[in-house]
């Protein structure tokens, strides 16, 4: 196929339309009479093409795009599902896209309704009292909870409370949360397994400790066996639990997060409830509490009433509002449709199955990858790169060549207890026979750091476009079409 | 799940284990739920359909004459077929840059057409929202202005943007201070005064603001710049095809959501927020943002780039916590751009601003209304005041099927009008408001 390398505004030529508009019938040329000073001077230089043009640049461009729908993607933390399809079509309908959000509520009580059971679904599965479902992302998700950790504790006069509790391999985004929050972000030591070391955290659990963040299972994919144990001496030093829930795949039908004493967590809906990562987003990161906490929540929240209809409150102990209005309603359909279609009868294998792919793939590879830690992992598991470093081959380096086989490349260099980290998780959507060509992949992948390392070092050798300059890229940064033309 | 139980058993057996139920031998069987979720049975695609269709007839779609800062444009079919391309929206964050041009470009693309529209030279792949991407704004300005903590909102923005904003600072330790609006614009005498304190970071103002207004900004640059703080302002993307710039009025940063961009209302999201900033800021900008390069052959190619400013390098040192962006909006945007072009862009809002203005001056010839604030210039958006019940009216414009204007209370009542609206639309809206 022939290579496609233009930007829509090569594409442009003066006069063109790619639109059409009705009729103007306003005998008033309202704009021409605004004041001048107001308008612009020089005009946008925006691209003129016509629908054709778009529709086939898009199309191309779409071709040089990887996704779940082209192949396997194993990316680790990511939780990279299937979208169904149905899901897509549903969040579409009119009858939902085209509500403004301040639309009066007895006009828009069937989003209300949806929101609603969407908000009680999470809760049940969480094993927690209430959840906003206002927040953007996981990363807003993380803020907005800690932000309730800490309303609760200015609440309750206790303004020393300023330090959250960070393990050393959380996600990136979880300290740089606390940070936001305006908390000072104290860390406690994994032990070898990835677990918090529970003599470590002793010490730091003092009365100027909100809370600590944690994942269970931790970013190793192992399970924090001592987890009743930590959210007891929390708990008792006055702090509250924040479940960070990117890992929470593997517990569906399992466990619930309220159960193991989180009193706040956050749900990832583009990750455990497979809504499409739509290249980056939108996601969603619904935030859920104990009862205690639910008052402090952001506004807008919405209630059900004693009539059975629903409404738009607002909570003067609330945090305050972290969103325009009530959040990415456009994702949250797809993940009531998908929570519907699982139904109480299949979400319960959502995790086994997801746990039962990633023990599969760790126990197939472990003769040729480092495995650093022994034992059975859940959703995903982390290689320390190849076992025979004589060869020179990095983690980079077979990552770069899975793309060349059509695969997705794991996560890599995270978590940063390793040196070498390679972070694989399958999710509970792909088949055994998926897993097979994966596995014999990173078999050969192996092999061939052997036979033919600098091969592999110079992948990926077959992608449309190879190894890019990513240091002139950062020195001289070009971003946008007006600077590249120069 | 496509697990047959002979799979199953072949995975066991390969782990070495007798049951799935073995694979969480280490979790405490008291946290081990063994009980059925309280949600409903498994439906099957027609039986979930029906289930939205149900939900979706307890909503109205009605004729919107309603902003608010979310505005009932119209978007060509092109853009939600593009969009539902798979190789777009089933792909993660393009870490991969091999496999991911075309992410990669699209937001290339979308960082070169918003800094077309708002006129800066930088723009990154987008935020949460708007008013997300105004807290992002504060921050960035108070990281830049050392040592001092405080930012200046008008309080002409809209209210939903001054609440997150005030969110974000109240927690972060940023002192933030609404300063009160003059006859329904940003009152710079008082801006001026605050200024004079000596501890201003940043400045934040609207442009249309809450009220529909197209604010003056004149001298405010230099009035800033002199007091050694920065300048910000939160534009409508779409109206910027026609406006001052936030570059031409001489602000540091340029933010705002965009929704306008031809996106569906969605009950409030997903929606995209932009930032723009000058270049002297580009560090201290959040986000991701994506570059031009080329590849081992010299090829041209597009890649994440800065990566040193994110949150997964700095952690806690970071200055945003953000990690995503609204990448498939961004892309929505781009197409949405794209198709209506230099002359799309400026027809949308002639047809926005010549509609409202019609409806306008009905609403003032008939006596029944008055303008809110005489002699203020507005694009598709303005308040009017009555003194008949604001209530009874939008409940009866209800039961005609249309959104009424916002109720803004004290009589005072906020109409827009988009492309999407005809005469007759307007017509019946004016006979109804009059009968």
């Amino acid at each position: 196929m022939k290579y496609y390398d233009k930007l829509i505004f090569e594409l442009s030529r003066p006069g063109r339309k790619g639109y059409e508009l009705p009729e103007n019938k306003y005998a008033h040329d309202a704009m021409a009479e605004l004041p001048a000073g107001v308008m612009r001077g020089a005009e946008a230089e925006l691209p003129e093409v016509s629908e054709l043009d778009v529709v086939r640049h898009y199309t191309n461009l779409s071709m040089k795009n990887f996704g779940v729908d082209t192949g396997f993607y194993p990316l680790g933390s990511c939780t990279m599902k299937y979208n169904p399809k149905i899901n897509e079509e549903l969040a579409g309908m009119p009858a939902f896209t085209q509500i403004h959000p301040l639309q009066d509520e007895k006009s828009a009580q069937g989003a209300l309704e949806l929101y609603y059971n969407l908000q009680q679904a999470l809760a049940n599965i969480a094993g927690l009292y209430e959840f906003t479902l206002n927040p953007y992302a996981g990363a807003h998700g993380e803020l907005t909870g800690l932000l309730v950790m800490r309303q609760y504790h200015l609440a309750n006069g206790d303004t020393k409370r300023t330090k959250v509790i960070v393990p050393n391999s959380a996600h990136g985004t979880n300290p740089a949360s606390a940070m936001v929050a305006g908390l000072e972000v104290v860390e406690v030591k994994s032990k070898p397994n990835g677990s918090i070391d529970v003599e470590d955290l002793k010490p730091l659990l003092d009365d100027t400790v909100a809370g600590i963040m944690m994942t269970n299972p931790n970013t190793l994919g192992m399970f924090e066996t001592e987890i009743m144990e930590i959210a007891k001496l929390v708990h008792e030093a006055g702090g509250l639990l924040y479940y960070d829930g990117a890992n929470l795949n593997p517990l569906l039908g399992k466990v619930r997060p309220g159960d193991m004493g989180f009193d706040i967590m956050h749900i990832n809906l583009h990750k455990t409830f497979s809504t499409p990562h739509g290249g980056g987003g939108p996601g969603s990161g619904p935030v859920g509490v104990v009862e205690k906490l639910a008052k402090f929540l952001p506004n807008p929240r919405v209630k059900k009433n004693a009539d059975g209809s629903f409404s738009i409150i607002s909570d003067d102990e609330s945090l305050g509002s972290i969103s325009s209005f009530l959040g990415n309603f456009g994702v949250m359909m797809k993940a009531y449709a998908y929570i519907l279609t699982l139904g109480k009868e299949n979400i319960k294998n959502v995790g086994p199955l997801a746990t039962l792919n990633a023990n599969y793939i760790k126990e197939s590879l472990k003769d040729d990858y480092l495995l650093p830690i022994e034992g059975v992992c859940k959703h995903e598991f982390v290689f320390d790169g190849l076992k025979d470093k004589s060869t020179g081959v990095t983690t980079l380096n077979v990552a770069k060549r899975l793309l060349d086989y059509g695969f997705h490349a794991p996560t890599i260099y995270f978590p940063l207890l390793f040196h070498e980290s390679m972070m694989i998780e399958p999710t509970e959507t792909e088949s055994l026979e998926t897993l097979d060509e994966f596995i014999a992949v990173m078999h050969k992948v192996a092999e061939e750091s052997r036979t033919m390392p600098d091969e592999v070092k110079n992948a990926p050798l077959t992608t449309i476009v190879r190894k890019l300059d990513e240091t002139t890229a950062a020195k001289n940064p070009v971003l946008t079409y007006r600077q590249l033309k120069g | 799940m496509p697990h047959t139980e002979e799979d199953i058993r072949v995975m066991l057996d390969k782990i070495g284990v007798a049951s799935i139920d073995d694979l969480y031998a280490d979790v405490p069987a008291e946290v081990i739920y063994r009980k059925e979720y309280d949600i409903p049975s498994a439906m099957s695609e027609i039986e979930l359909r029906k289930h939205f269709e149900e939900l979706g007839a307890k909503n109205r779609r009605l004729t919107c004459f309603a902003g608010g800062g979310v505005y009932d444009h119209y978007s060509p079919s092109t853009v939600a077929h593009l969009l539902a391309r798979s190789e777009f929206y089933t792909a993660y964050t393009p870490y991969q840059p091999e496999i991911s041009q075309g992410t990669l470009t699209y937001i290339f693309e979308y960082q070169s057409i918003i800094s077309e529209l708002t006129g800066m030279e930088a723009t990154n792949a987008s935020m949460y929202d708007g008013a997300t991407a105004t807290a992002e704004a504060m921050f960035m300005m108070v990281a830049s202005a050392k040592k001092r903590n405080r930012v200046l909102l008008s309080a002409t923005l809209h209210d939903h943007v001054i609440n997150v904003v005030k969110t974000y600072g109240k927690f972060h330790g940023v002192e933030v201070t609404v300063v009160a609006e003059k006859d329904g614009v940003s009152d710079f005498e008082a801006i001026k005064s605050e200024l004079a304190k000596g501890d201003v970071a940043g400045v934040i103002v609207p442009t249309p603001n809450k009220y529909g207004i197209i604010e003056d900004y004149t001298g405010w640059a230099d009035a800033i710049h002199a007091a050694k703080a920065y300048f910000a302002i939160n534009a409508d993307p779409s109206a910027l095809a026609v406006l001052r710039t936030p570059a031409e009025w001489g602000a540091d940063v340029a933010c705002g959501d965009g929704q306008t961009l031809g996106m569906p209302m969605s009950f409030g999201g997903p929606y995209l927020g932009y930032i723009s900033c000058a270049k002297g800021m580009l560090r201290k900008m959040p986000g991701r943002v994506v570059g031009a390069t080329t590849d081992a052959d010299g090829k041209r190619a597009f890649v994440l780039t800065l990566q040193a400013r994110e949150q997964h390098i700095r952690r806690e040192k970071a200055t945003s916590n953000i990690c995503s962006n609204q990448s498939l909006m961004a892309l929505y945007a781009t197409i949405y751009v794209a198709l209506m072009g230099k002359q799309g862009m400026r027809e949308v809002n002639r047809l926005a601003c010549d509609g409202a203005h019609y409806l306008y001056n009905r609403l003032i010839e008939s006596g029944k209304f008055t303008p809110a604030f005489p002699g203020k210039p507005f694009l598709k958006e303005f308040v009017v005041k009555t003194a008949l019940d604001v209530k009874a009216l939008n409940e009866r414009l209800l039961e005609n099927g249309i959104m009424g204007g916002l109720d803004l209370g004290n009589g005072m009542i906020e109409f827009a009008v988009t492309e999407k609206r005809t005469k007759e639309e307007i017509d019946n809206l004016i006979t109804l408001l009059l009968a």
